[in-house]
């Protein structure tokens, strides 16, 4: 307990207390600059672009994440015979380093790698591209990069749910002369309100902190295309040693992070008490 | 529904193929990394002379020995800590139902919610004033401190389902609360601890931002951030680093498959409470 309030809470606290001053991380001399810091930041383009981008990013992330997930987790709870071998291939990817992979996939979509040499290799010439270079796709090369990595770990969790629903519930609806596509609809999706619940938290949280990712395959860029707010921190502060600013975004990113989480806690919690 | 049909054989050609497509940077990473410098062909042709120069180099030159070991001892370490902290304060948390046992609950909610990135940069003065920067030991304090709220919550929400029969029995035998605990109650908490140790050690393993900043510059170094080092030395010579990334993937994957049922359960168990 003290050890939680040593490395997290009374840190925290300071931290909120440094985004009002305009301390440089190693002058003890530092003034109160009120909310300077937060004005600044509205003026800042970079500040404002790195707030959407960081939206931008999770809310694509969850969506693309889960739906992604949710089709592999359909496919993979049948009869087919691979099932499980599928089950521990497509999860393998989420408990590799994400740095990792994100210098892997830097390569692989560089202008002369991988992906254009495949694209190029079964004829599609046409669709191959500066990946990461583009500032227009840069972004969904990151958003793509994560789905890839972390697809089967919605998979997994939806899985999970699936698996909990009683068989009977299938019967009953065989029997009723139910298709797939309603029987998916109205028995499977909200029996997986939980899983969803979930899902859509980890993906929009982790969405929102991301920083390893966006490190190493763009480092923020090309220019400012790609910074996010948790990259943004990082420059401000150890860069560019403007460390009361830095944590005056921390603290946006806090603030981003709650309303996500909370208001997506109770609507879903209400869905899920809806569902059942 | 329940028989093997040729849809179902349809759609386990189609997944495969998605697991084939999912599959291929991995060939693309094994095939350049036994592959020559001196080869420069596609990246999608099979390398016909593989050679394991690669591998020895990079393992020289990137430290690689010493930063797994780092590594290892940084997640076994902090994961022993935060099993051990969380079970213990989640039992009287879990159990005890006065008015500070929900104050203090409602603080590890707080720690939850919390993004790290507000406490790093004063937590990075206060490691420096203690002199811990540059040292694995300020990971284990800080991953012990981090980590504890949400296994702990784990833990409480496992334990409000557990019934207080066995305990009960137990008091009535005469076990102390201590003795209550260790024999009788923790045993019952086995499926969560797996799941707390997976979660834990791999957050813990693949974590990057923490020791960019805190090892920065020192010779402690852990996976991420000597393999992060290691492609700011050597930009272009992507055979040497995709020998490197291969070796860091290596031990991840070894303990992924050999437990592949307790972590993917892991996984998914923790995560319903």
């Amino acid at each position: 307990m003290v050890l939680f309030a040593f490395v997290v809470l009374v840190p925290s606290a300071r931290g909120v207390y440094y985004a009002f001053t305009d301390w440089d991380g190693l002058d003890p001399s530092f003034s109160f600059v009120g909310l300077d810091n937060f004005v600044e930041m509205t003026r800042d383009p970079d500040a404002r672009q790195a707030i959407w981008h960081t939206l931008l990013i999770a809310v694509s992330i969850t969506i693309i994440q889960n739906g992604f997930g949710l089709a592999l987790a359909l496919g993979v709870n049948t009869m087919i015979k691979s099932r499980n071998l599928l089950r521990v291939f497509l999860f393998a990817p989420a408990v590799i380093t994400p740095i990792v992979t994100a210098y892997l996939w830097r390569n692989l979509l560089a202008p002369d790698g991988a992906v254009n040499s495949l694209l190029g290799a079964v004829g599609l010439d046409s669709w191959q591209q500066n990946w990461l270079g583009d500032p227009d796709l840069a972004l969904w090369s990151i958003v793509g990069v994560i789905v890839w990595q972390f697809g089967g770990y919605s998979m997994v969790i939806f899985l999970a749910g699936m698996q909990s629903i009683p068989k009977d519930i299938y019967d009953a609806a065989a029997i009723d002369g139910t298709g797939p596509v309603r029987r998916f609809w109205s028995v499977t999706r909200p029996l997986l309100a939980p899983a969803f619940t979930i899902n859509l938290m980890l993906s929009i949280i982790g969405g929102i902190k991301l920083f390893d990712q966006v490190y190493a395959l763009t480092g923020g860029g090309p220019g400012h295309a790609t910074d996010t707010l948790s990259t943004l921190i990082y420059k401000d502060a150890f860069t560019l040693g403007e460390f009361g600013y830095s944590i005056a975004l921390a603290v946006v990113l806090t603030v981003v992070v709650a309303v996500a989480s909370t208001s997506q806690y109770f609507v879903l919690a209400r869905n899920e008490r809806a569902a059942s | 529904m329940n028989r093997y049909t040729r849809r179902t054989f349809g759609l386990e050609l189609v997944m495969i193929g998605i697991a084939l497509v999912v599959a291929f940077p991995v060939y693309v990473l094994v095939n350049l990394a036994v592959r020559p410098p001196s080869d420069t062909s596609s990246p999608l042709r099979p390398t016909l002379a593989p050679t394991l120069d690669n591998f020895t180099q990079a393992w020289q030159q990137g430290a690689l020995g010493g930063a797994l070991s780092n590594s290892a001892l940084v997640t076994v370490v902090s994961v022993l800590i935060v099993v051990a902290i969380s079970s213990l304060a989640a039992y009287p948390l879990a159990r005890v139902t006065a008015r500070w046992s929900r104050g203090v609950f409602l603080l590890i909610m707080l720690g939850l919610m919390l993004p790290f990135q507000l406490a790093a940069l004063p937590l990075y003065q206060t490691m420096r004033d203690l002199g811990l920067l540059g040292s694995a030991w300020a990971l284990v304090l800080f991953y012990s401190g981090l980590q504890v709220p949400f296994t702990t919550f784990l833990y409480i929400g496992f334990l409000r389902a557990l019934p207080r029969d066995f305990e009960d029995a137990a008091s009535i035998d005469g076990c102390t609360s201590w003795e209550c605990f260790r024999h009788v109650v923790f045993p019952m908490l086995k499926p969560i601890t797996v799941t707390a140790i997976v979660l834990n050690a791999v957050s813990i393993w693949n974590d990057f931002f923490t020791p960019l900043l805190y090892l920065s510059g020192s010779t402690q170094q852990t996976v991420p951030v000597a393999i992060s080092g290691f492609v700011g030395q050597y930009v272009s010579d992507w055979n040497l680093i995709f020998a490197a990334l291969l070796i860091s993937m290596i031990p991840i994957l070894i303990v992924y498959f050999a437990l592949q049922r307790s972590i993917i359960n892991g996984f998914a168990g923790g995560l319903k409470g």
